[in-house]
């Protein structure tokens, strides 16, 4: 098995689900208690990963972060190397590719939460934003459990994506799904079948702990 | 400037009639204002406009020198700078909190040994010790409802917002919560507002009541006042009691409880009075009126008395009658005519013992 290619998919995974986390709270805030008319814009933006070819997003974001647009250029200037086909821009396109995963979990808890007890709240003299650290977050617990494991699970298996972006660069961006590909286009059956076993008992224990934590199984008290 | 409250608010809802209140009264350390109306009559929004919750299109809302809500000058201030307790209908515990983490929710601003010391004076004014670590959902109704007033009043807040605070509790429980909420909200000494749709809450709680339907405020007065002199056939309607007099238990006996009401004994069945200072309250279209000989019949109260009053409301009249105590009686225009019903007659009025209701108040 390709440990180095298993390492970099781990880094890829947490990394990008630790982003998501920071920046998919905000966004699922906004999206589960705007009462904006074009909040349906935005929800739509966050989803589209969901329907579009990984090819296609892939497409994009390579044009978006390469040296003939600003952005590129930009970064290019400030850190020296271009972004395309680093882990730094792999870890980019996995935030964008798996924002779904994170937010739509995640405005869903909060939309499970009483409105009343967060008005309650700020009546209490407690503002908005640390009513949420308060209130909001520890009751969508298992929702943002939910949504870090899922965008964790869905970066270990993306493939277009990585391979649009990120090339395939041993120790740098050869992730598992592009590993295999590879053994299997030398012909090596064994050497895949090991690796896509390992990613099947990775993903699937990843989902019995999701499915697991929503319900509670564990739970030693009475859910209320 | 004379403490005082000023409410004056417009807030529309899309396919409802809009609420349009105006409510002043002036305030003092514990009085309590009741908003009374049937559901729907936008008792809790207004309630909510005050909490800051809801922003109505246009209004002004002042508390004392306050100004909370200028829409012509851009004022709003949010509920987070209003200090008033807010308690919502079902309480809204905070579940991931413990009773002692509820009471202390709303003290971040103050130090550790203040907070625990402020929190224990709740525990002990609310008689919660022993449950400090409990989590709401292993607390009975009536020990929510504690919680709840004893979080909303931990910080110290200039005015006290309870949402139908007695509603969510069973009949018996609601009866001796009543009782203890009244002494409570007396003891603190907080000026309150609280939102029902039941009379006997509003008149033993209330120091100050207003009248809402439809979004409108109809009659702000004394509790007993409104019940007992309606501004209009609306009012009256929504008040349902038309005779409310104080009186005392004088005895009891097989069920049946003896009470005085200047002089004028009257026959009720025991219900749920505690003390012998009660409220004798009677819905007119309990009352029947009798000339001349009366019939035998089964209702145990006859009092004898003139009508001194009759208001025609279409097809009923109001009648009143002093039998010892003004007493109104809804009556049926033709019935007016046929007894030839002028002020002056005499009437005898037949209650049955059973319209005869009871609530308990406090001795003045």
């Amino acid at each position: 098995m390709n440990w180095i290619a298993i390492w970099v998919t781990f880094k890829l995974a947490a990394l990008t689900s630790l982003v998501l986390l920071i920046i998919g709270l905000p966004i699922a805030y906004w999206v589960s208690f705007s009462r904006r008319r074009w909040k349906f814009i935005v929800e739509s933006v966050v989803a589209l990963p969901l329907v579009l070819p990984p090819t296609v997003l892939g497409f994009y974001i390579l044009v978006a972060i390469g040296p003939h647009s600003p952005f590129g250029r930009l970064y290019n200037e400030l850190v020296g190397h271009p972004l395309p086909f680093t882990f730094e821009g792999l870890l980019l396109a996995s935030i964008l590719y798996s924002l779904p995963f994170a937010v739509q979990p995640f405005a869903a808890a909060f939309e499970q939460v009483d409105r009343r007890l967060l008005e309650t709240s700020w009546t209490l003299g407690v503002s908005k934003v640390k009513t949420f650290f308060k209130l909001i977050v520890p009751l969508s617990k298992a929702g943002l459990v939910t949504g870090a494991v899922l965008s964790f699970a869905h970066t270990m298996g993306e493939f277009g994506v990585v391979l649009m972006v990120g090339g395939n660069l041993e120790g740098e961006t050869r992730t598992v799904s592009i590993d295999i590909y590879d053994e299997v286009q030398a012909l090596n059956y064994a050497g895949a079948a090991k690796t896509a076993l390992f990613l099947l008992v990775v993903s699937y224990t990843v989902l019995l702990l999701v499915y697991a934590v929503n319900r509670n199984v564990w739970a030693a008290w009475p859910q209320k | 400037m004379a403490a005082e409250i000023d409410i004056h608010i417009r807030k529309t809802f899309p396919g409802r009639a809009p609420i349009q209140a105006k409510i002043r009264y002036p305030i003092e350390a514990s009085t309590v204002l009741i908003l009374f109306g049937p559901s729907g009559s936008g008792k809790t929004t207004i309630l909510r406009c005050l909490a800051g919750l809801e922003w109505p299109e246009e209004g002004n809302i002042q508390f004392v020198s306050r100004v909370w809500l200028d829409t012509h000058a851009g004022i709003q201030v949010p509920p987070q700078h209003r200090h008033v307790g807010y308690m919502p209908q079902d309480y809204a515990l905070f579940p991931t909190h413990t009773v002692a983490g509820n009471i202390a929710y709303g003290l971040g601003h103050l130090s550790g040994a203040d907070r625990k010391k402020r929190v224990d004076e709740m525990l002990e004014l609310f008689q919660l010790h022993g449950l400090e670590a409990a989590k709401p959902r292993e607390l009975s109704g009536g020990q929510q409802q504690r919680v709840a007033l004893a979080r909303a009043v931990a910080p110290r807040p200039l005015l006290l917002l309870l949402d139908e605070p007695l509603s969510a509790l069973d009949a018996p429980t609601r009866l001796h919560l009543r009782d203890e909420l009244r002494s409570l909200l007396q003891e603190l000494a907080l000026p309150s507002i609280i939102v029902t749709h039941d009379w006997t809450e509003a008149l033993t709680l209330g120091d100050v009541m207003a009248v809402i339907n439809a979004g409108e405020v109809l009659q702000v007065g004394a509790p007993i006042e409104v019940f007992s002199r309606p501004q209009d056939a609306a009012v009256a309607r929504i008040v349902g009691i038309e005779t409310v007099v104080k009186g005392r238990v004088v005895g009891s006996a097989g069920g049946m409880m003896q009470v005085s009401v200047n002089g004028t004994t009257l026959m009720a069945v025991e219900g749920e009075a505690a003390g012998p200072d009660v409220f004798v309250c009677i819905r007119s279209e309990d009352v029947v009126l009798e000339r001349g000989q009366a019939p035998a019949s089964s209702a145990r109260n006859h009092l004898a008395g003139t009508v001194t009053m009759i208001t025609r409301l279409g097809a009923l009249a109001r009648v009143t009658i002093e039998c010892g105590f003004p007493l109104v009686a809804t009556v049926t225009q033709s019935a007016v005519e046929e007894f030839g019903l002028v002020s002056g007659v005499s009437v005898v009025a037949a209650i049955k013992a059973g319209a005869v209701h009871l609530v308990s108040r406090q001795r003045d």
